[in-house]
């Protein structure tokens, strides 16, 4: 080896680089919305494909045309946009019209993403701004969840009803929990579990979902931080607020959209603290606010409208935690100092 | 400003170029309050135009008698005179429309619109000019709020003016009417707005910055303090 060979780079950091590309971490994402898309189509039959397939094209296609007008680069190579179809639609009744879908793919990609810049500049999760926009405007369709298996006419009870969570408020305010969940005539804990019970289409089979997590966890896509946390701090509050009962707080972390946001929409990047304490505080808020929601809210469910709360906080949760870089002042005494 | 202005360039550039609501972002929360339907809008969009025009007039006949030390309270009473004539008129001939701006109409009087003029043209320009830049704010606020209006009511009670326009198989998109919805229209017609002036060749409007707006202190969305202190000191520069 002469001495002409060696060559001394000399770059800008950051000297380490990771092969994970934007596509790749959406291909994994989309990996593990998988299962529940399989298990949705399973329960609620395959209008829950097509609610899917329609709002994952639309997304795609808004994206295009979006970038197309405002003259940007086209991104939509990036699967970005597949994953806030697939989101939106999960958030989505199976019986949802498809104009409506595809309103709603239209405020989440146009307004919610590419109005503040595309991939990585949206304040808030576009898919949820989606269900916001549906759920605010069109609260009828929104809520006619379908009975699982009315599709296959082997329901016992084919009439769409109320959802497990809706009939949660009304056994809160009832005295004694553990006999008003009785009362109720709820699904069974293992038919929760499963997925067998009404809801949005991809949010109700809590396995799929914990199988989506576990995937993302081992290809190490997202950190457990924000999940535990956000389920945790719901699980304490529902023990407090059910006084103890441990079925009335398994009932209320299986039934909502709680492991669908918790695990898919409340870890997105471009939304979501970066620090560890960052992502705990974020986490907790999620948590607290679904909680007050679901006990004293007028709607049911609080899960979205938590996470847009704290994905709005995220600026100033950021601004918090900033880690203190190594050798450096506290911020307060440089302040100080400045002033002086 | 170096070149004077043309009376009728006084009265176009309310219209778009300086847009009262969708350029320089005054009188916000009339704009937002009063969209929900046309027929609110059109009926706060005249309403201030007059006081707005009439004010004007008044306030630069009475510029040259007007100490400036107690000035912002003499253009209220002034201004506060006009709604009180306009609001009597609405309560007597069109009870309806009263009821349906409510509190927005007596609100006129510290109408970040109608004040800015009064401070920022008015006071230290003609009656004629003043009367010219007026009407061409009047009609710009009026003309924005009839946009809003009629998107948000089509779209969000499928209605214009009241008669059922889009068929009424399809449920109207209800966000449109509440605020957020409200919100979304502003942007997106500002957007526009400022995509039309800016095609045409024109330097971007002359924003006042709110360290003059009188109304500054008890505005939500004012400049940083930072920011006005960096204008007094290139001023003073």
């Amino acid at each position: 080896m002469s001495e002409e060979n060696i060559k001394l780079t000399v770059s800008p950091s950051p000297h380490k680089r990771s092969v994970d590309t934007t596509r790749s971490i959406m291909l994994d994402v989309i990996i593990a919305l998988m299962p529940a898309l399989i298990m949705s189509v399973v329960l609620f039959g395959f209008r829950s494909l097509l609610v899917t397939a329609v709002s994952v094209l639309s997304c795609v296609l808004f994206e295009y045309i979006a970038r197309k007008v405002m003259k940007r680069d086209n991104t939509i190579g990036d699967l970005s946009a597949v994953v806030t179809g697939i989101l939106l639609a999960f958030n989505l009744p199976s019986t949802m019209p498809i104009w409506m879908v595809i309103i709603g793919d239209a405020v989440a990609i146009i307004v919610a993403k590419q109005f503040f810049g595309g991939i990585g500049q949206n304040f808030v999760n576009p898919a949820l701004a989606g269900r916001i926009v549906l759920m605010t405007s069109f609260a009828n369709a929104m809520s006619d969840y379908p009975a699982p298996f009315a599709w296959r006419n082997i329901a016992v009870d084919a009439v769409t009803s109320a959802t497990p969570l809706s009939q949660m408020t009304s056994v809160y305010k009832a005295g004694d929990i553990d006999a008003a969940i009785n009362a109720a005539g709820l699904p069974t804990l293992t038919n929760m579990f499963f997925g067998v019970r009404e809801g949005c289409l991809g949010e109700t089979c809590a396995v799929a979902l914990l199988l989506g997590f576990i995937y993302l966890l081992i290809r190490k896509v997202i950190s457990p931080v924000i999940p535990l946390c956000f389920v945790g701090t719901v699980a304490v509050i529902m023990l407090i607020a059910g006084k103890g009962s441990l079925t009335f707080t398994a009932y209320q972390l299986l039934s909502g959209g709680l492991l669908l946001g918790a695990i898919f929409m409340a870890t997105d990047y471009t939304t979501s603290p970066i620090s560890t304490k960052g992502k705990i505080i974020f986490a907790v808020g999620c948590g607290i606010v679904t909680s007050l929601i679901r006990i004293f809210g007028n709607l049911p469910e609080g899960v979205s409208f938590s996470i847009i709360l704290m994905n709005i906080l995220v600026p100033h949760i950021e601004h918090l935690t900033t880690p203190k870089p190594f050798g450096t002042l506290k911020e307060k005494k440089e302040k100080k100092e400045a002033a002086a | 400003m170096a070149e004077k202005k043309t009376i009728f360039q006084e009265f176009s550039k309310g219209l778009l170029k300086e847009n009262p609501v969708l350029r320089l972002v005054l009188g916000t929360c009339p704009t937002l309050a009063t969209t929900t339907s046309l027929e609110s809008a059109i009926g706060m969009g005249l309403s201030a135009a007059i006081v707005l025009v009439c004010s004007n007039i008044v306030i630069s006949a009475l510029r040259k008698v007007i100490p400036s030390k107690v000035r912002i309270p003499c253009y209220i009473v002034v201004i506060a005179g006009f709604v009180t004539i306009v609001q009597m008129l609405v309560k007597a001939y069109l009870p309806a429309l009263n009821d349906m701006l409510g509190v927005y109409l007596p609100l006129i009087v510290v109408n970040c619109i109608i004040l800015g003029r009064a401070e920022a043209f008015a006071g230290k320009n003609s009656v004629i000019r003043s009367a010219a830049d007026g009407l061409g704010m009047g009609i710009g606020f009026t003309c924005a709020l009839i946009i809003m209006g009629g998107i948000r009511e089509l779209l969000g009670a499928g209605k214009l003016l009241g008669f059922q326009v889009l068929p009424e198989t399809i449920p109207p998109m209800t966000i449109f009417v509440l605020a957020p919805g409200g919100f979304f229209v502003f942007g997106i017609v500002m957007a526009c707005a400022n995509r039309l002036a800016e095609k045409k060749g024109k330097p971007k409007a002359e924003l006042h910055s709110c360290c003059s707006c009188p109304m500054a202190a008890s505005c939500s969305l004012k400049d940083s303090d930072d920011k006005c202190e960096n204008e007094k000191k290139e001023a003073a520069e």
